[in-house]
């Protein structure tokens, strides 16, 4: 039987510590739509994801209102665009992307990802057309995201895909500096992708997932920076155990979402994606939570460690309260969405070089960093090539988004607006890594790799 | 199905009855009451069956929302499913 003190908890956690489902993004199969010409493929696309999604954000908007609990975003993920388009002769991506551009406006979804190639190992057929499209796409598309996977533990990292992705960052916030640099927000590079993720920009629907499928993503690091603040003493057990307890309430809540849009859409369901993503909402901040839990500024010494304890919590305590977990499961810490990562970048505390650190035990990587408008390509690329290398080691994943503020220097400020946010431009090592990008190749695979 | 309504806010006369009279109107029968004071806010958290309810649930929600806005209380009806969903394995 409930009580009062639980409920009174589960609508404190709604009303005023930002507790929300983050996402559900329905993945989409886009391996039928294939066809030599362009247009009749670009019909099947459009005709596909239409029908699948037609009832996505009615029905989400629907449970919302039923459960009492903000839904923030209903989205879709599609099929690498890569591997559909090497089928076609002509193999046109940004009149791809921007069919996906209609669909997602048809569906009234907020975003669409999986405008991706896979090319750890080397380039298929579509993949080098997908890619140097990128830069035009995301400038003509406001809901498409680009993510290319350039590295895994199993395959090493493509280094010759690294460089080229600096040079795609690059070209991306030069063709949309009239707009705050606002493409490459939406593209992400990354080392072993998943195929299940629910959150942009880097969701997609991997080849190996079923035909329709829906994935939920939970949040809720106001929820848990509240639970902390109500444990002022307490060692750092204690601390672990509170983060589990609150990690699996939010995820049961996710699960039941979860569960009941899958049964209304008549779609299976996949996974919960058990993440504590920030938004720039004072009060819903991962760095909130660091500090709570005992340090000055989120990126003084001690960052790493706290996060690791955090992040190993949200896990544990949520993988009991869903059925299938997946996707990114984990903190993230983009640095543009969170207004404690933002106050600790003007400081001074945190760097780039903390973040990097911080990422080997977290859930992703460098997210949402703007960097001075002069950056080189060949410095991108090397940043690229230092995540994929960590998450190529530890077996996880990890990616790069990062937005070089064209025409602005560190210190200037760069927004986006919306749950992007916005933040200061931070330095970069200058040296340069030129010589080592240029060289090309393959970085083989770890010792890890070879689990067999 | 259930559902729980809960109502926070500064303690006036008539709440109950406002709230209930809304939950009679539309054939909702209210299951359980629990009144509580958490420091000087007065909370309640009624159950009630809604499986005959004259109104889809989402409407009856927002209805009753607007009446708590009105009297300058946060009233909220959702689903019983959430709570058990949280606090029960």
């Amino acid at each position: 039987m409930l009580n009062a003190r639980d409920i009174l908890e589960t609508i404190t956690m709604i009303q005023q510590e930002h507790l929300d489902v983050r996402t559900i993004t329905m993945g989409i199969s886009l391996l039928d739509c294939c066809h030599s010409d362009p247009g009749r493929m670009c019909d099947r696309v459009y005709d596909k994801i239409t029908r699948c999604a037609k009832d996505l954000v009615a029905t989400g908007e629907q449970i919302e209102k039923e459960f009492g609990i903000p839904i923030i975003h209903k989205r879709i993920s599609v099929t690498p665009a890569a591997m559909i388009l090497a089928a076609c002769e002509d193999r046109d991506a940004v009149r791809l992307a921007n069919t996906l551009e209609r669909a997602a406006r048809a569906c009234g979804v907020n975003f669409l990802g999986g405008f991706s190639a896979l090319v750890q190992k080397g380039f298929g057929p579509g993949d080098k057309e997908l890619i140097a499209a990128i830069p035009e796409a995301l400038s003509e598309t406001e809901h498409v995201c680009a993510s290319v996977n350039i590295g895994s533990t199993k395959a090493g990292i493509n280094m010759d895909a690294v460089a080229l992705m600096g040079r795609v960052v690059r070209e991306s916030a030069e063709r949309t500096a009239d707009r705050g640099c606002i493409g490459p927000a939406k593209l992400v590079v990354f080392c072993n992708a998943p195929e299940d993720n629910p959150f942009m920009a880097g969701a997609f629907h991997g080849a190996g997932e079923p035909d329709c499928v829906i994935n939920v993503g939970v949040s809720g690091p106001g929820v848990v920076r509240a639970a902390l603040a109500k444990l002022p003493e307490g060692d750092l057990t204690a601390v672990a155990d509170l983060v589990k307890k609150t990690a699996f309430k939010i995820t049961r809540m996710g699960q039941l979402v979860a569960s009941e849009a899958s049964r209304r859409l008549g779609v299976p369901f996949g996974i919960v994606d058990l993440s504590l993503a920030p938004t720039p909402a004072v009060g819903d901040s991962v760095a909130h939570i660091l500090e709570e839990m005992g340090l000055e500024r989120c990126g003084c010494h001690g960052t790493t460690a706290a996060l690791a304890l955090l992040n190993d919590a949200v896990k544990k305590g949520g993988v009991m309260a869903s059925s299938h977990v997946g996707g990114l499961s984990g903190a993230f810490i983009p640095v543009t969405e969170d207004a404690g990562m933002i106050d600790a970048a003007r400081a001074g505390t945190l760097s780039v070089t903390k973040l990097e650190a911080m990422t080997a035990v977290c859930s992703v990587g460098l997210d949402m960093i703007n960097i001075p408008g002069d950056t080189p390509a060949e410095v991108i690329s090397a940043i690229i090539a230092d995540e994929a290398a960590i998450g190529m080691v530890n077996s996880k994943t990890t990616a790069v988004r990062v937005i070089p503020a064209i025409g602005k220097q560190v210190g200037d400020e760069l927004n986006f607006g919306g749950l992007l946010g916005g933040g200061p431009v931070m330095p970069l090592r200058t040296e340069s890594p030129a010589k080592f990008i240029a060289r090309g190749g393959r970085i083989p695979a770890p010792m890890q790799s070879l689990k067999n | 199905m259930r559902a729980v309504i809960t109502v926070i806010g500064k303690d006036m006369v008539g709440i109950l009855a406002k709230v209930s009279t809304e939950c009679a109107r539309h054939n909702i029968n209210v299951i359980e009451v629990t009144q509580s004071v958490l420091q000087d806010l007065f909370a309640m958290i009624m159950m009630v069956d809604i499986s005959d309810s004259d109104v889809p649930f989402t409407a009856f929600a927002e209805t009753i929302t607007a009446i708590g806005a009105e009297m300058g209380l946060s009233i909220h009806a959702m689903h019983e499913d959430i709570f058990n969903a949280m606090h029960t394995i």
